[in-house]
């Protein structure tokens, strides 16, 4: 088992200097030099390049930027809010995105469960057919087009639930951004729940159980469900990291003001500073959700430790 | 034996077979996995309906642009906001004039583009590290899943944003991150394929008999794993495809004037409920051609796992 998880960790490591490194290439192949003022002289420029430790070798400063990322300096941001720490910023934003996104992983992924579980006890039924159409539906059909449809139909059509995010009424103003952002997740939970489940039904320590005579109530509840529930639990994670590309959209469609729309508005407005440093919170947020539900796989199921470490 | 083939004719265990009884006879046509799977398949009214619409929807990708006299991009502000039907524009023309039933063709046929360029990532660079990782195993493999961990790692947007500010944002970017991480999935699964494959007696037959490693490669060990790779090669198709409207609708997609689904959908957001017909075609298309690709993939894999 520890040789398992520092086998993660390590890997979790190198991923995240590899990203490092890229955004140091990155940095380096941004057009443009930070000193471009006509008016200096060739021996001024030299300086300043020797001031900000630019004339070293590209390692040397490599590992200052690493330095300054590890004390949590990503620069300031140059065009959005102007000289704003890109930390401040993202400290200002991230709040909004993480309340949506876990409330967005929790509802979608307790309906699609249920719905999976509805399904495949109803197996070959309409309720069946129902609950396919319906995930079927949730894969297809894009965040952005179901925050359309959703804000149609209760913003304009009913007049139940604002279309635009407002700070004053931050309860209401997220239901809708939720539940767009929960289909995937929830259609994703459904598909996966409803066809381990239906395995389950059919192996052989269900048939035992059966067989000794246990009500159906209770094989159910505490064989099948549980069993169903340990893997559903180990798919959540990459539905989580979809999440985060779901999030750049929902937040965008109903104008919330996140790190999802941050994220945009730097990209298309090119403040470098802000969008290296959103990336690099983003891939840590990735790695440390990837790790962390890696780790706990192979806590509840033993064979993937023996399988691949 | 004798008696096992009785109970199913009569239910009487314990008596003597006849000689003149007949035992049940279990034959029909014999078919190959292939006929197995097309016959599978054509019996899910659904998937064949959605084949059809696909068709559909691809012939008005390519001939669109033919039937109608407009130009996709060009903008023509005398005949703008447009509803559909008027002044010869069928769905009508958004807030430049340009007319959207064109527009709509155009950017489908980005769409059937960038799924098209995934398919051929996924088999030709997925299939083949698959194959390679998982046949000769050993250092190779271990070098191999160790790349692989690492890139999956990274998130594809984030990728493709940093791609997109280096390159320009358009098609290139989007194909670019597909051909670094795109392909990972697949190359997992042939993996996984090949290794439960590579054990089996038939390929050890193989190499007694000195076949050499291509050719069992090519002619043992991929037509058994074709059923998984057919399957994850369809779910790729509708993955790429949201790829590329999720990064027009966030403003990275092909550059302006060209049309992209996921652009038009952008655009004509703020205005869905003055003219709704700027956001309702390219949501309809968009929403056929995903689900039409999402219910062919499961249909496919029922099949394949049927046969």
């Amino acid at each position: 088992m520890k040789k398992y998880i520092l086998k993660r960790i390590l890997i979790a490591i190198a991923t995240l200097f590899l990203i490092t490194f890229i955004l140091f290439l990155m940095e380096k192949a941004m057009p443009g030099s930070p000193f471009n003022d006509e008016k200096m002289t060739h021996e001024q420029v030299q300086a300043l390049y020797a001031k900000y430790g630019l004339d070293k070798p590209v390692l040397v400063q490599f590992w200052n930027y690493i330095k300054n990322m590890m004390m949590g300096d990503f620069g300031v941001s140059y065009s959005l809010q102007v000289n704003t720490p890109v930390t401040q910023i993202i400290a200002q934003h991230f709040p909004v995105s993480l309340t949506i996104g876990l409330l967005a992983t929790v509802v979608g992924a307790i309906c699609g469960f249920v719905m999976g579980i509805v399904a495949a006890l109803k197996h070959n039924t309409m309720i069946d057919s129902l609950m396919t159409g319906i995930s079927v539906l949730g894969v297809s059909l894009p965040n952005f087009v179901v925050a359309l449809i959703l804000s149609i139909i209760f913003s304009f059509q009913l007049y139940l639930l604002p279309a635009v995010y407002s700070a004053d009424r931050p309860f209401i103003s997220i239901i809708l951004p939720i539940i767009a952002l929960s289909t995937f997740t929830m259609a994703s939970a459904e598909r996966y729940a409803r066809s381990e489940m239906i395995e389950i039904m059919h192996s052989d320590y269900i048939r035992l159980a059966d067989s000794k005579g246990i009500s159906r109530r209770q094989l159910v509840l505490k064989h099948v469900v549980r069993n169903t529930l340990i893997s559903v639990i180990t798919v959540l994670a990459p539905l989580m990291i979809d999440l985060i590309a779901g999030s750049m959209v929902v937040e965008k469609a109903f104008a919330i003001p996140g790190l999802g729309t941050t994220y945009i508005s730097a990209i298309q407005a090119n403040d470098y500073n802000v969008v290296l440093g959103i990336t690099f919170f983003y891939a840590i947020l990735f790695i440390g959700i990837m790790l962390f539900v890696d780790i706990l796989y192979g806590i509840i199921d033993p064979r993937v430790r023996l399988d691949k470490g | 034996m004798i008696k096992n083939m009785q109970s199913t004719t009569n239910n009487n265990d314990f008596s003597l077979a006849h000689r003149e009884q007949k035992v049940d006879h279990y034959s029909g046509e014999s078919l190959s996995f292939i006929q197995l799977v097309f016959r599978n398949f054509a019996r899910n009214k659904v998937a064949l309906v959605s084949v059809l619409v696909i068709i559909l929807i691809a012939l008005t990708a390519f001939l669109g642009p033919q039937l109608s006299h407009f130009n996709p991009n060009t903008p023509d502000p005398q005949n703008s906001n447009l509803t559909p039907g008027q002044n010869g524009h069928w769905f009508g023309t958004d807030n430049l004039g340009r007319d959207i039933f064109t527009r709509v063709a155009a950017g489908t046929g980005i769409s059937l583009e960038v799924a098209f360029v995934a398919m051929i990532i996924d088999l030709i660079i997925g299939t083949t590290y698959g194959l390679i990782s998982g046949y000769f195993g050993g250092k190779v493999d271990i070098i191999m899943q160790r790349v692989t961990e690492v890139l999956s790692t990274i998130p594809m947007i984030i990728i493709v944003t940093l791609l997109v500010l280096v390159m320009k944002p358009g098609l290139m970017s989007i194909i670019t991150a597909m051909m670094l991480v795109g392909w990972i999935n697949m190359s997992r699964i042939v993996r996984a394929q090949v290794l439960k494959i590579k054990n089996e007696e038939y390929i050890l037959a193989a190499k007694t008999m000195g076949m050499p490693n291509s050719k069992i490669i090519f002619s043992e060990v991929l037509p058994n794993a074709m059923g998984q790779i057919v399957t994850t090669f369809m779910f790729s198709i509708p993955n790429a495809i949201f790829l590329e409207a999720f990064l027009a609708f966030i403003g990275l997609g092909v550059p302006a004037p060209l049309s992209s689904l996921g652009t038009m959908i952008n655009d004509g957001y703020t205005q869905a409920i003055v003219f709704p017909h700027m956001v309702i075609f390219p949501v309809l298309f968009l929403a056929l051609i995903m689900l039409g690709f999402n219910i062919i993939a499961d249909a496919i894999r029922d099949a394949i796992e049927e046969s």
